[in-house]
């Protein structure tokens, strides 16, 4: 959360000067449970590698393009979205109880955690900075189109916004509208147009030729 | 607890500020502070209730100030210190000096993927039948817990309108203080945006909490 001020640290450090105070304090923690045998470095270099590359919003966006190219498989992610999920291979931790919900033009939905950083990781990765901080939790329950105006997103006032709070297990991953002029495209192509923002309710997804 | 962590229509902290082509990780002790806090719960001496309410016991001037992966490993070192894994005196010198509890299990590299891949469902059988449906106007309760709830403060005393039963679900303010998991049927309550915020608040908003059943009552 750049901008805060960082307090002094709850106690000092006599080595590592070279470090920035988290850094060492971080390397400080790893050193002692390794040599208590209580973590495996190994295991955390993998789990970083899972999160930095295995896992991320091309999942999501896989599950958003076979829910607008295929009626059946829409219908069951929205009954059962844990299973429909699964069955493209994406399941596991954050991502146990999956809820899918679908933007239609009167209904924009958009995911929120007030109380912590409840996030699809199994379909979206870990998620940014800015979804974790005090801006955007604190308001997207009360100001959600001032919210959204800061990502660039004037919705009409007709429009109604749906906020959803994950304060349970449930996890969710909003289904944005299909863009126009899409209707030849494979969901390949439908996939590149899913973007992470859109999939938590800050964005659209992309127009054709818009994708990277 | 009204700690730090509840959020929910508090003012003041400007606006968001969405990083374009945001990494993953802004540090590499980041990605250590990830693993090791993933790594270190999977010793299994813990759960994810205990850590979130860890983490929100935080004195709110340090949880404001701390980035969001700060609080992890301050939460962290807490709940280490707490189930006798390491001492404060350990925290400051940065080594071992002697052992502490024995973990029940450690987790190793090559079973990191498996473990990932299973995570931590918390959906349980309950033999209750749900007490509310679809449909049901609810008001929830005005209860200011000092432990761990899941109950935000801008949706208590409220009424409004079961849209799901989900099931039923570990109970956080009974498993974060190792009470037991205390099952119960889980809900999806929408609120409208006037309910909560007052006449001025946006016409076109509804807003919806996951409640336990316990955080409910019939309408009045």
């Amino acid at each position: 959360m750049a901008g805060f001020t960082f307090l002094p640290m709850s106690h000092d450090h006599d080595h590592d000067n070279d470090l920035d105070p988290m850094a060492a304090r971080v390397k400080a923690l790893e050193t002692i449970l390794t040599e208590k045998g209580l973590i495996d470095p190994a295991a955390v270099d993998a789990i970083v590698e899972t999160y930095e590359h295995k896992v991320g919003p091309r999942n999501g966006a896989r599950v958003v393009a076979k829910a607008w190219s295929d009626a059946a498989y829409a219908e069951w992610l929205a009954k059962d979205a844990t299973a429909a999920i699964a069955s493209l291979g994406y399941s596991g931790r954050q991502g146990e109880h999956m809820q899918a919900v679908f933007n239609a033009p009167e209904t924009h939905n958009l995911v929120v955690c007030t109380l912590c950083s409840c996030y699809p990781w199994s379909v979206l990765g870990l998620p940014p900075v800015w979804y974790k901080s005090p801006p955007y939790r604190s308001r997207a329950v009360i100001d959600p189109r001032g919210v959204l105006a800061e990502f660039g997103l004037e919705l009409p006032l007709t429009t109604n916004i749906r906020v959803w709070d994950s304060t349970a297990e449930l996890r969710y991953i909003v289904v944005p509208l299909r863009p126009q002029g899409t209707d030849g495209l494979g969901e390949d192509e439908l996939a590149a147009l899913v973007t992470r923002d859109s999939m938590i309710g800050a964005g659209h997804a992309l127009a054709p030729g818009a994708a990277a | 607890m009204n700690g730090p962590q509840d959020l929910g229509g508090q003012m003041g902290f400007g606006p968001v500020a969405p990083e374009p082509d945001e990494p993953y990780f802004h540090a590499d002790w980041e990605k250590r502070a990830l693993g090791v806090t993933l790594a270190a719960g999977a010793m299994g001496h813990w759960n994810i209730d205990e850590s979130r309410h860890a983490r929100e016991s935080l004195h709110p001037s340090d949880y404001y100030a701390s980035s969001y992966y700060e609080i992890w490993i301050k939460a962290l070192e807490a709940l280490l210190v707490r189930h006798g894994f390491v001492t404060a005196d350990e925290l400051g010198a940065g080594r071992s000096k002697a052992s502490g509890a024995s973990p029940k299990r450690v987790l190793k590299a090559a079973d990191v993927a498996p473990v990932l891949a299973k995570g931590g469902p918390c959906d349980r059988p309950v033999a209750a039948e749900p007490r509310f449906k679809p449909g049901d106007r609810v008001q929830t309760i005005n209860e200011h817990p000092t432990g761990h709830t899941r109950l935000p403060r801008y949706a208590r005393g409220k009424t409004g309108t079961v849209e799901a039963a989900r099931g039923a679900y570990v109970f956080p303010d009974s498993n974060a203080h190792g009470k037991g998991e205390a099952p119960q049927h889980l809900y999806t309550v929408v609120f409208d945006g006037r309910t909560l915020w007052g006449k001025g608040s946006d016409a076109s908003l509804t807003v919806s909490i996951d409640a336990w059943e316990s955080y409910l009552e019939p309408e009045q």
